[in-house]
């Protein structure tokens, strides 16, 4: 099914007192594709992103993730059920160690108690084992394996990025949410970067990216949504989207600009 | 200080279980050892040294409620006071059943506590948890105060003791050491018989204090190196990330919670039987500070450093007694200065230091091998 859609937002509404945030906001994402979520600053991208992972709930609309409404599920639920998100400010946990860190991600899937735990029962050792073998696994990916001990605060801020990324791919995710990260590289650690996510997608996961730069979104994404002022003013291909005159307005204003 | 950690880290391992087993064993003695200038002139040493594993006790439990989960608790005293209650009331003024048959019932009874506790409060953060554990701790002091049925401002005495091994007489005696003339003489006019819990001898309950506090201790390691621990540590450190990584934190905090007034009911039932006496005084919102000072000196996290902290709480106001009032005095200002040098307490978790190390031995590794090195190093 090469359409199979994995999640489907349909007219996702959200208000916060009189400011609406999202204002009927539909769209969906197909199974191994990797769509772009963009829009100028306060459009609601991140809104968005906080409303599919629980954060928030929807004043009305419906979220469903592969055919499940996303209603009522508390955060940590979503997340066991296959989204996984990164965060806009690094959100890692400063003092335990990368690998601890990516860690707390693979637990996500893992039922360990405090008394197989207490007691080293089966159950511990074996998800102690598959979690340390799939963290090392996805720290070497990013090329952090070497920096397994180190305390998330002491790491560099590329390699902060990377590890969040790390960390949320340790969830065992369907659908993987990417909260701009590439904010703060250069454009050299940007190209890296849209290797990286092409080669996350190639390992089956679908990406959702919300970006700002234009040149990484349209190079990386199969598709693109655009927002503006919480209302979707496009949906396409990359070359749709470049072409398309409510984005070029969006992004470079509209006529008294030109006037100007 | 780096480096005699990194010998003994070098050490093989039967060595340094060799080292772990002559320490528990020096930790043992203390009390037959009557070393100079340790022994606290005045009070009985034994009885402080019982009073130090009690404290140590309490601070490994509220350690993981403040030092692994983060929860502020000002009112841990009342998992103490419920864990003393309860075996009060079943072996003595309600019940006539034996020590070992009331200890399970009162940490029962404490962990069902610390979820009711929990479950209501835990929705709260920071300064208002706080708050509320603050007067829990004064409500339970005070329902024992005014309730009847608990004994009310008389407490209960003829609490049991734990059963004695070898009758009145104990299996054998064990002579202390003898400092009066300068060099350490056996005294067998001074002996300490096993295992005897009476009146007199303290030393028997520090064994069992101490010997509670290794199994606690052990425990302690064993559920903060698994999930339950990583996952106490990311809610600490940041709780909406870690619920959007999958870790269920309401549950994690109950759990945490819960734990916590398990170790604190147990303390308590043990206080409770080695006192004989228990009265609302015995659960002053101040030993609520104490506990937690203890954990604060220490250096929150490390189960190492509360053990120190809470020695240290424990032990120098039975030290210094010679002062009498000044001691308090002599002891906050000890406090003050500390957190002023040290304001992550004596011994915060040192990781950074592991990292490093670790980090050295991964590039040793990576060079010689390709990618199965630092699994190695991992296992």
């Amino acid at each position: 099914m090469p359409d199979a859609h994995i999640l489907e937002v349909d007219q996702l509404t959200l208000r916060f007192g009189g400011l609406t945030a999202l204002d009927n906001v539909s769209f969906d994402i197909k199974e191994g594709e990797i769509l772009g979520l963009i829009g100028p600053n306060g459009a609601g991208k991140t809104t968005c992103f906080n409303a599919i992972t629980g954060v928030y709930k929807p004043t009305s609309g419906t979220i469903s993730f592969r055919g499940e409404s996303l209603a009522g599920k508390k955060r940590f639920e979503i997340t066991q059920s296959g989204i996984a998100r990164t965060f806009q400010n690094i959100r890692l946990f400063p003092t335990m160690t990368a690998l601890e860190n990516v860690l707390v991600g693979a637990d996500a899937q893992h039922s360990t108690g405090i008394l197989s735990a207490l007691f080293r029962l089966p159950k511990h050792r074996r998800e102690e084992e598959a979690g340390h073998r799939r963290a090392m696994e996805l720290l070497r990916f990013m090329g952090l394996h070497t920096k397994a001990d180190e305390l998330a605060a002491n790491l560099s801020y590329g390699d902060q990025r990377r590890l969040e990324i790390a960390r949320a791919m340790a969830t065992n995710p369907k659908l993987i949410c990417l909260d701009e990260p590439a904010a703060g590289f250069n454009p050299q650690e940007k190209r890296v970067l849209m290797d990286l996510i092409r080669k996350v997608r190639d390992q089956g996961f679908t990406v959702l990216l919300i970006e700002h730069d234009m040149r990484l979104v349209m190079g990386v994404t199969d598709r693109i949504v655009v927002l503006e002022f919480g209302k979707k003013i496009a949906e396409g291909t990359p070359a749709e989207i470049r072409d398309n005159p409510a984005v070029i307005a969006a992004y470079l204003g509209v006529e008294e600009e030109d006037a100007s | 200080m780096s480096k005699i950690k990194s010998a003994l880290a070098a050490m093989p391992k039967p060595v340094k279980i060799a080292l772990w087993v002559l320490l528990a064993l020096l930790a043992y003695a203390l009390p037959l050892l009557e070393p100079p200038f340790i022994t606290t002139p005045g009070v009985d040493f034994g009885g402080v040294l019982f009073v130090v594993t009690m404290y140590m006790l309490v601070a490994l439990g509220l350690n993981i409620v403040v030092g692994y989960a983060g929860l502020l608790d000002l009112g841990y005293v009342g998992f103490y006071a419920i864990g003393a209650y309860t075996v009060a009331i079943l072996t003595s003024f309600h019940a006539n059943w034996p020590l070992l048959l009331a200890l399970p019932v009162a940490i029962v009874a404490t962990t069902i506590s610390g979820v009711l506790l929990g479950a209501p409060t835990l929705r709260v953060r920071g300064d208002y948890l706080a708050i509320v554990t603050l007067g829990f701790g004064e409500i339970i002091r005070l329902v024992a105060v005014n309730t009847e049925w608990l004994g009310e401002r008389k407490g209960i005495s003829n609490i049991a003791r734990p059963p004695s091994i070898g009758g009145t007489e104990g299996v054998f005696e064990i002579p202390h050491l003898n400092w009066d003339s300068g060099v350490p003489l056996l005294d067998f006019n001074d002996s300490t018989k096993f295992l005897v819990f009476g009146v007199l001898d303290q030393i028997p309950y520090y064994w069992m204090g101490l010997t509670v506090v290794i199994v606690v201790l052990f425990a302690d390691y064993l559920i903060k190196n698994s999930r339950v621990g990583r996952a106490w540590e990311a809610t600490r450190e940041d709780e909406d990330a870690a619920e959007l990584m999958g870790v269920p934190t309401f549950r994690f905090k109950l759990l945490a919670f819960a734990t916590g007034a398990f170790i604190g009911g147990l303390a308590g039932a043990l206080y409770a039987s080695r006192q004989n006496f228990i009265n609302p005084d015995s659960f002053l919102l101040l030993f609520s500070i104490l506990f937690l000072a203890a954990v604060v000196v220490g250096g929150q996290g490390n189960r190492w450093g509360v053990l120190v902290g809470a020695a240290l709480v424990a032990y120098l106001p039975q030290r210094f007694r010679e002062f009498d009032d000044f001691r308090v005095l002599v002891f906050g200002l000890a406090l003050v200065v500390l957190a002023v040098l040290r304001p992550e307490g004596l011994f915060p978790p040192k990781r950074t230091v592991r990292a490093k190390q670790l980090e050295h031995e991964l590039d040793e590794l990576e060079e010689g091998t390709d990618s199965e090195g630092e699994e190695k190093a991992r296992a």
